[in-house]
């Protein structure tokens, strides 16, 4: 089964790749370009059927390694 | 004094650290990070580099590798453990020091001399050090300490910050900070101070005629207060 995971920067921490990316998009005229925040994508193929187990096995990697709570959220979709 | 460096694929700074801690008389020797355990040491470096191609975020992957549960086992019973640039990045990954090194706030590779401040000298690495201004060198992209308020307060209070970038006349500001570093933290220690991870590289500053002495006199300080 394959669980999807998205990791971003908590609000109020400094993204300053998202940043450049936000003022080169206004530079190429996406004028109404307000804000950008990057982020990572993971694709977990977990040798597990049930969606519930899997999900729970991917939350425990989330919290383990993919993500560093001191700065990061994740939210698994 | 025994000490031991710990060598992941992508670390280049180990046999720099090598050279530094043998010039000043400690018995080194190298460690793979595959190995089970850590052969006796009073002191542990974890050094700079790239440690599996910075993949994931830096340290991140290193601070799982086998060799790991004997650096925590070690610093927890009150060993000496050194981490320098990517070597600080585990620390923090691991846990054994607070908060993370990220991005550097202009997006940019910074390699330069820079002056730190010592800001405690109530500790095995940095008591009775002559000097109250380090010149170092540092070659990073990850070095823009982070953490959370309640982490910078009790970092504060009980007097955990390490070393501060500065100017040349110990100017502490956002103009004599390299990377954005809150507080222009460029060190810290974990509580007990036997855990020591700060980004600048001492071993880049041991002879007079290359470089400067000034990372001389952090290693021979740290022989010094063994003895």
């Amino acid at each position: 089964m394959k669980i999807k995971v998205i990791v971003t920067l908590k609000n109020g921490v400094l993204d300053p790749q998202g940043k450049a990316i936000q003022q080169t998009l206004n530079g190429m005229n996406f004028g109404n370009v307000e804000d950008v925040r990057q982020g990572k994508y993971f694709e977990i193929e977990v040798k597990e059927k049930d969606e519930k187990k899997a999900k729970s096995l991917v939350d425990d990697m989330c919290k383990k390694l993919l993500a560093n709570l001191v700065i990061e959220d994740y939210k698994i979709v | 004094m025994r000490s031991s460096v710990i060598i992941f694929p992508g670390s280049n700074c180990d046999r720099d650290m090598d050279v530094a801690l043998k010039k000043f008389g400690f018995k080194n020797q190298m460690v793979w990070h595959n190995d089970q355990s850590i052969p006796k040491s009073d002191l542990i470096v974890l050094p700079g580099g790239f440690s599996y191609g910075d993949y994931l975020r830096c340290g991140s992957i290193a601070s799982k590798s086998k060799i790991i549960k004997s650096v925590i086992d070690f610093a927890n019973s009150g060993g000496l453990v050194l981490g320098i640039c990517n070597g600080f990045q585990i620390l923090t990954e691991t846990g054994l020091l607070n908060g993370i090194l990220q991005q550097n706030k202009f997006l940019n590779f910074i390699c330069s001399n820079v002056y730190v401040k010592v800001k405690d000298k109530q500790n095995k690495y940095f008591k009775d050090l002559k000097k109250d201004l380090l010149e170092l060198h540092i070659a990073h992209n990850e070095g823009n300490y982070f953490c959370s308020d309640d982490e910078l307060k009790s970092l504060e209070d009980n007097s955990q910050i390490a070393v501060t970038y500065c100017g040349v006349d110990g100017t502490e500001n956002e103009k004599t900070n390299p990377n954005g570093a809150i507080k222009n933290i460029a060190g810290i220690f974990n509580k007990n101070k036997n855990i020591l991870g700060m980004m600048p590289h001492p071993e880049r500053m041991i002879d007079k005629y290359l470089s400067g002495e000034d990372g001389s006199l952090f290693f021979k300080n740290i022989l010094d207060n063994f003895k």
